[in-house]
């Protein structure tokens, strides 16, 4: 019973998102305020039906009703309750709906907070919205109803794929589905926006808050993704290029351009036919990642849950919004107000080139991820395209980026001089510049690259850094008084400050991890001793025990550094016999400057076991980085000055910041 | 139960059996003793792709397909093989496909230059925008409306 009302409230959602798409639209049109306000109304009630299905499915699995189709097929009455509610977007059905939800939270959200928007942007904003649900829930309930029954039912269920029965992988989705389901907000305000025929700086600052808010998730999305594969697949891989991945980093990229550019909107009304052009161009990549992923179109590492008809069924939604709101684009673009003259070397000079670079590398890597797909097509041949391509296009592209990216924010808006801005970073300049040469030295010559990537590091925190100690006068006044700059100054200058080191933290893990991890690979006894980077690692023991839903083997490693105590690591092989799957579960420990990484693997009849060693060098600076940028995002988020769009209680009094003088 | 419902199920119970990678990479018993003629077959490796388990290289890959190849990798390189030979010799049995750097034939020569074009493309699109910007347009005032709503943010600006 409770199934089929869950069915019935997705009926209902669509529905209503099938008014909210028209209704409001034509309010607009012809200044109805009624039908404007249905809008609103619309979208919180579509939001209501979808959380009513959302909730129903859960409780399908808590309850483990195996009469329900994805019930069966994901779940086990074995399973920990934990991996039950997360086995509902572990499968396609279940990850679709909160695809929509989400989508669905979003739409309510500016129907909620949007007080103080205009009311035609509003209706207009909110009309595109639901026909970006209406198409989503038809997907759903014409080709993956998460509530199909199954007549008669099984006993028990298929158990979820072992791999997705981690808590990493439980919040990678829904974070990762904030985010790139949360670009469908630029979408929304972009196509309104060509609608209305209207983009200016209130525009802006009604729609960064949105897109920030996505980006911020992406990026702990992507980075909570590379963690889970790092400790999953039992050798410390951590990004792979591989078409999954690509799929979630091809909006980040776009989407990182994107927050850019409606900053130069904001500031000073120019790009603004671009930053529209690039709203439509980062959800349509979020389409796409949407498509990749749910099609099988590519099959990957990743491929669980996915089939061909439906790809097909995506693919068209994915032409129709592309490819319509390009059409409108392409019409009413030219009726856009002009944006404001700056010269090449200013604020927005260096937040083009950053717009610039990014599109390629968003370019270079949807061309990599699709171009499989093309040889293909074309007969004859088959070709992979893996990490060497991506290395040898994406990581030049993205160099100068990380250079220009201390410069920019040193310029000023309109027009600056370059050498003058250069002279007021030629503090960190020369840091960066003697970390490379000190790499160098360290290395005897050796490792260019190397000492490049420290070099671009140092200079990406250093430079980030260095523009606060001018700012709080560090050094040069009192404390109270630097103490008193730093609490006046805004939290998005944090926010650019932390984010843009971030990135520095995230170029020097990558650096490090890449020049001088280490392994040991070998087969081991009970009680036999090897070595890797300094540390001493012996074999005690190896046990075997029961978890709540499989079987698992444990080594113990008793670990001696050349400084400190002992400490034990415990690796685990794990089987799982309800899918007769087996997994690694790898010991890691960390003092965040270096991992220490064991997995542990069969023995070969003879006592011997497989066993992995690895050293890995900064690996945690990669996602502690990204993480450092995710913050910065929301340093920038708490800002009351971007919070226009946002909810609001006390109204914005002039002049705060100097106020407090 | 339908067709496609049992399709459903079959197509599960597939990728449930693709979908495993427990203890992943080159084995210590494949190892070979030379540590030189390894850390070759290593470097080798991870360009090699393992055709099965999909974007992954055949050293990091625990499929058993994998397995073969680097065993095969290694022997051929044991027998006194290049580098270059070696590689060539996996390519003639398995195609461009085992490659995980695509080489540059005619049908990835857009490819290989894609980073350059849309480069230049947005080389041009830029100097077109500066070219067209130069003049000072004349600026549009902005309606009444805007003007009250904008005016209590620019007073905030200074701050920044």
């Amino acid at each position: 019973m409770l199934p089929e009302v869950g069915h019935y409230a997705l009926i209902i959602a669509m529905m209503l998102a099938a008014l909210q798409s028209v209704l409001p639209l034509i309010g607009a049109r012809r200044r109805d305020p009624v039908l404007m306000e249905l809008g609103p109304h619309l979208a919180i009630g579509q939001l209501f039906a979808i959380a009513v299905a959302f909730v129903l499915l859960v409780q399908a699995f808590v309850s483990s009703d195996f009469s329900v189709l994805v019930v069966a097929n994901n779940s086990h009455t074995d399973k920990p309750l934990l991996y039950k509610i997360t086995g509902v977007w572990g499968n396609h059905e279940g990850s679709m709906l909160l695809w929509v939800l989400i989508l669905a939270v979003y739409g309510g959200a500016v129907a909620l907070f949007g007080h103080n928007l205009p009311a035609t942007l509003k209706a207009r904003v909110l009309a595109v919205h639901g026909m970006i649900g209406l198409a989503f829930l038809a997907f759903i309930l014409f080709t993956s109803n998460p509530f199909a029954r199954l007549d008669p039912a099984p006993a028990n269920g298929d158990g979820l794929n072992p791999i997705l029965q981690d808590i990493g992988l439980a919040i990678h989705p829904p974070m990762l589905y904030m985010g790139y389901v949360g670009f469908s907000m630029a979408f929304s305000f972009a196509v309104a926006a060509l609608i209305e025929g209207k983009v200016d700086a209130a525009w802006a600052r009604w729609v960064r808050p949105w897109v920030l808010a996505a980006w911020i998730c992406l990026t702990a999305g992507i980075a909570l993704g590379s963690f889970w594969a790092y400790y999953t697949l039992g050798w410390g891989g951590w990004w792979f290029w591989d078409p999954v991945e690509n799929a979630s980093f091809m909006p980040w990229l776009a989407g990182t351009a994107l927050l850019h550019s409606a900053l130069v909107v904001e500031r000073r009304s120019a790009l603004q036919t671009w930053t529209i052009l690039l709203g439509i161009l980062t959800f349509s990549l979020s389409l796409v990642g949407t498509f990749l992923v749910r099609s099988g179109v590519i099959t990957s590492v990743h491929s669980f849950a996915n089939d061909p008809l439906r790809g097909q069924f995506i693919l068209a939604i994915l032409v129709l919004a592309t490819g319509g709101s390009l059409l409108l684009f392409a019409v009413r673009a030219s009726s856009l107000r002009q944006g404001s003259p700056f010269a090449i070397v200013s604020r927005e000079g260096g937040l083009v080139l950053n717009n610039a670079l990014l599109s390629v590398a968003a370019g270079t890597v949807f061309i990599g991820t699709f171009w499989p797909l093309v040889v293909d097509f074309l007969g004859q041949d088959k070709i992979s395209v893996g990490p060497p391509f991506y290395n040898r296009t994406f990581v030049p592209v993205m160099a100068p980026v990380l250079l220009a990216m201390v410069v920019g924010p040193m310029l000023r808006w309109k027009r600056d001089d370059l050498t003058a801005a250069l002279a007021r970073l030629r503090w960190p300049a020369v840091a960066a510049t003697g970390v490379v040469l000190f790499v160098l030295i360290m290395m005897f010559g050796t490792g260019l690259f190397v000492a490049l990537g420290f070099g671009v590091a140092a200079w990406l925190i250093l430079g980030s850094l260095w523009p606060l100690v001018g700012r709080l006068k560090l050094g040069g006044a009192p404390f109270d008084t630097s103490l008193r700059l730093a609490l006046n100054t805004p939290p998005s200058t944090y926010g650019l400050i932390v984010a843009h080191a971030g990135m520095g933290v995230v170029v020097a893990g990558i650096t490090g991890m890449t020049a001088f991890q280490g392994e040991n690979i070998r087969l081991m006894r009970i009680g036999e001793t090897t070595h890797l980077a300094g540390y001493t690692f012996t074999l005690r023991d190896v046990g075997k025990g029961k978890g709540p839903n499989y079987d698992f083997e444990r080594g113990t490693f008793v670990v001696e550094g050349s400084m400190g105590r002992a400490f034990v690591m415990l690796p685990e092989r794990r089987f799982y016999p309800v899918r007769q799957q087996s997994t690694t579960q790898a010991a890691i420990t960390t003092n965040l400057l270096w991992n220490l990484y064991i997995s542990f693997g069969e023995d070969n009849g003879k006592g011997q076991y497989a066993v992995r060693l690895y050293f890995h060098p900064l690996v945690a600076w990669i996602w502690g980085g990204a993480l450092l940028m995710a913050l910065g995002g929301a340093l920038s988020l708490t800002d009351r000055r971007l919070r226009i769009g946002m909810p609001q209680r006390t109204p914005v009094r002039a002049g705060t910041a100097v106020a407090a003088e | 139960m339908s067709i496609r419902t049992l399709a459903v199920g079959v197509t599960m119970l597939l990728l449930s059996l693709l979908a495993t990678f427990p203890a992943a990479a080159v084995q210590p018993d494949e190892m070979l003793r030379d540590p030189v003629l390894e850390a070759r077959a290593r470097a080798l490796s991870q360009g090699l792709r393992c055709l099965v388990c999909q974007n992954q290289s055949i050293d990091d890959s625990d499929a058993s397909l994998a397995h073969d190849l680097r065993v095969l990798l290694r022997e051929r390189l044991t027998a006194g093989d290049s580098d270059r030979q070696a590689v060539d010799f996996i390519v003639a049995r398995y195609g461009n496909f085992v490659l995980l750097k695509p080489p540059l034939e005619w049908n990835t020569a857009l490819l290989w230059l894609s980073p350059l074009l849309l480069l230049l493309i947005a080389g041009a699109g830029f100097w077109r925008y500066l070219a067209r910007h130069k003049a000072e347009p004349a600026p549009v005032p902005l309606s009444a409306e805007d003007e009250a709503r904008l005016a209590p943010l620019l007073g905030e600006r200074s701050g920044s």
